[in-house]
């Protein structure tokens, strides 16, 4: 499945509902597709939209998934210039806890079994295995 | 999607999310919220009994409006997380910043 989503906030819940229906039921319990799934695809594509595309009207955010019997696998990819994830801070130390923004990596590092980024910075690949 | 406010008798505004709470939404939370607290409300419960996702932007409107509510002298409470989100709140230590407690009666009753 490929979706090629609006660089607009506006769509995310929208995008994010589509690929939700699309994942059959068996791979992942209703529990993870409700949740987990959606939580982590929210962030990414939040992510892509606001900083890679800069919510640019004229660009699409592309997600593409891959379904197979023991694990689903998103891939979500903008046109930016991509970011170094190892200078983001752990947004759970005590002088962080109140800020307003950062929680986002740390959220889908903790919604999904396995994340990587391509070399660019500027596409994250999230995998969800079965169960 | 829908946000819905209602005020209990004693002033408390009681806020309801369903759906999610995400980056696509969260002003619209916020600009309702602040216009009750505007008008002078100033004890705010958020009852997520029917919401089925947060993301982090969500998560971080929640930190700006505990915020400018405090300023202001008042409070925010969170009531109803499901079993994922009061997970999601004690990972990103949410969980120490606000009153959270199981419904939005009891977060009534504790005011």
């Amino acid at each position: 499945m490929r979706l090629d989503v609006p660089s607009d906030l506006g769509m995310v819940g929208d995008a994010v509902e589509l690929v939700a229906s699309h994942v059959p039921p068996g791979t992942l319990s209703p529990r993870r597709i409700s949740f987990n799934l959606r939580t982590a695809l929210a962030e990414a594509l939040g992510n892509a939209i606001r900083y890679g595309t800069g919510e640019d009207p004229e660009r699409v955010v592309q997600v593409h998934v891959e379904l197979a019997r023991d694990f689903v696998r998103i891939t979500v990819v903008d046109d930016g210039h991509g970011f170094d994830t190892s200078r983001v801070p752990d947004p759970t130390l005590p002088h962080h806890v109140d800020r307003e923004y950062g929680r986002g990596l740390f959220v889908i590092r903790h919604l999904v079994d396995d994340v990587a980024f391509n070399e660019k910075g500027n596409g994250i690949c999230l995998t969800l295995r079965a169960g | 999607m829908r946000f819905t406010l209602k005020k209990d008798k004693s002033g408390v505004v009681i806020v309801g999310v369903e759906g999610q709470l995400i980056v696509g939404n969260r002003q619209e939370l916020k600009q309702k919220v602040l216009d009750a607290l505007e008008e002078g409300s100033r004890k705010f419960i958020i009852d997520f009994s029917k919401t089925g996702y947060i993301d982090s932007s969500g998560l971080g409107v929640l930190v700006s409006l505990s915020k400018k509510i405090r300023e202001q002298g008042g409070e925010l409470r969170l009531a109803g997380l499901n079993a994922d989100l009061q997970t999601l709140f004690e990972l990103t230590k949410l969980d120490t910043l606000f009153a959270i407690t199981r419904t939005a009666e009891e977060a009534l009753a504790a005011f």
